[in-house]
């Protein structure tokens, strides 16, 4: 039948069809925002509460219905995580047409990565990332990994909130198989724009992706602290030179080896806020001299004063009048 | 600490370092006991007039300049105390301003302030 019909009008079908059927339901379609790899998200109106929201929607294409579950699991998920730094789902359920949805909060802002073009001082994207630190960290704390960090994940709104958005690979920690997500789904790379390993099916994205997670092994938090690690290289690839200690705290996020990184984002958030605050950090052992000179910048007001006191009374004493 | 407090401490530290340095005035020497003690009393007072304004202000600028004034006012006191007619008021106040420069620092960059008050 395809023969009779133009691509584009083909494309338009499927767009069609991919389109929530909201009628029934308090929603009014307003503009598609985007396609993930389950589905679209879509902004539309809450006419109830006379106010705009995303409403994510599983793709047609999902034979086994795998994907269904996936997209609720991963609502009830992001509803586990009432933080200011994660987007809040307001809503789930199913449409008239059987495909389930939930909706969320729809962000207004720029992704990290356009932020940051407009941030250039070091200091003011390392606060960015330590609010990105603070949501990741929740989230560990209430058993969920994300797995897809990365700075097209982040957004920052007008008013300099940081949401970490895009929970569609999280997994609970609790969960059995690391890969029974990626394989129950039937999600295949293609679908989630990531890549394969000749082991199987991988979720994440590349050059933000944990070794093992790239090897399709088993991962745990300090995965996401790989990530994040690759989100601060990508913050400070433009300080030039990079602070050692900086460069160190990097390297260390990003170890090859999980056991050698930080083991929890939390250590990994301190060393940078300690960076940020002019403190030593674990990932950067310091001699004595460099730790004396630390100290001395970070006092060096009153010890300016100081020295001037015993200058004056020096001078006063070399020049009293006799 | 409490900002009063550190400023105290601090402004009788720097007040007896400040008397000692009378020493290398050999003609002072032998009234050093009554220098050091009378400038250690400058010290705590300009130290605790400092500290308890840091509590009540919190302003590094409005700190330093207090700071500062008040060192200078106590020093301009001592110097016109000074019996005979030279009263040394630059060799005494430049310290002493210094002084109260240094304690209205402290005191507004560390130290801790009152507790909030709950509603």
């Amino acid at each position: 039948m395809t023969r009779f019909l133009s691509d584009s009008a083909i494309e338009r079908l499927r767009e069609a069809a991919d389109s929530p059927y909201l009628t029934g339901t308090r929603y009014r379609l307003v503009d598609k925002l985007g396609q993930g790899g389950m589905g679209g998200v879509f902004r539309v109106e809450d006419t109830a509460l006379d106010r705009q929201v995303a409403m994510k929607v599983i793709s047609v294409a999902d034979p086994d219905g795998t994907g269904c579950a996936r997209l609720l699991q991963e609502a009830r998920i992001i509803a586990k995580l009432e933080h200011p730094g994660i987007v809040p789902v307001h809503d789930a359920g199913l449409l008239s047409d059987g495909r389930p949805y939930y909706t969320m909060k729809l962000v207004q802002g720029q992704r990290l990565e356009e932020r940051v073009a407009t941030v250039p001082a070091l200091s003011d994207r390392l606060r960015i990332f330590l609010r990105i630190c603070d949501a990741v960290a929740f989230a560990h704390a209430h058993g969920v990994l994300h797995r897809d960090l990365k700075p097209s994940n982040v957004m920052v709104g007008p008013f300099g909130e940081v949401l970490v958005m895009d929970w569609g690979l999280s997994k609970l920690v609790a969960e059995k198989a690391e890969s029974s997500v990626s394989q129950s789904a039937g999600l295949s790379p293609k679908k989630l724009g990531n890549t394969a390993t000749a082991h199987g099916t991988v979720l994440g994205t590349p050059g933000f992706m944990a070794p093992e997670q790239t090897r399709g092994e088993s991962v745990d938090q300090r995965a996401d602290v790989y990530s994040l690690g690759a989100i601060l290289q990508s913050l400070s690839a433009e300080a030039s030179p990079v602070p050692r200690a900086l460069a160190a705290i990097r390297k260390q996020a990003m170890a090859e080896d999980s056991a050698g990184r930080y083991q929890t984002v939390t250590d990994l958030a301190t060393d940078v806020a300690h960076f940020l605050d002019g403190l030593p950090v674990s990932a950067y052992p310091e001699g004595l001299v460099t730790r004396c000179w630390r100290w001395i910048v970070r006092n060096r007001v009153w010890i300016l004063l100081l020295l001037a006191y015993v200058v004056a009374r020096a001078l006063l004493i070399f020049f009293r009048p006799r | 600490m409490n900002k009063a407090l550190l400023g105290l401490i601090l402004g009788g530290i720097l007040g007896v370092f400040d008397g000692l340095s009378a020493w290398f005035t050999p003609a002072a020497r032998p009234e050093i006991l009554g220098i050091v003690m009378g400038s250690t009393v400058k010290g705590l007072i300009a130290g605790v007039l400092i500290g308890y304004f840091a509590r009540k202000v919190n302003s590094l600028a409005l700190g330093i300049t207090f700071g500062l004034g008040v060192g200078l006012i106590l020093a301009y006191a001592v110097a016109a105390m000074q019996p005979g007619p030279n009263h040394y008021y630059f060799e005494i106040m430049l310290p002493g301003g210094l002084v109260g420069l240094i304690v209205g620092y402290v005191t507004q960059r560390y130290g801790r302030g009152p507790s909030p008050t709950r509603a």
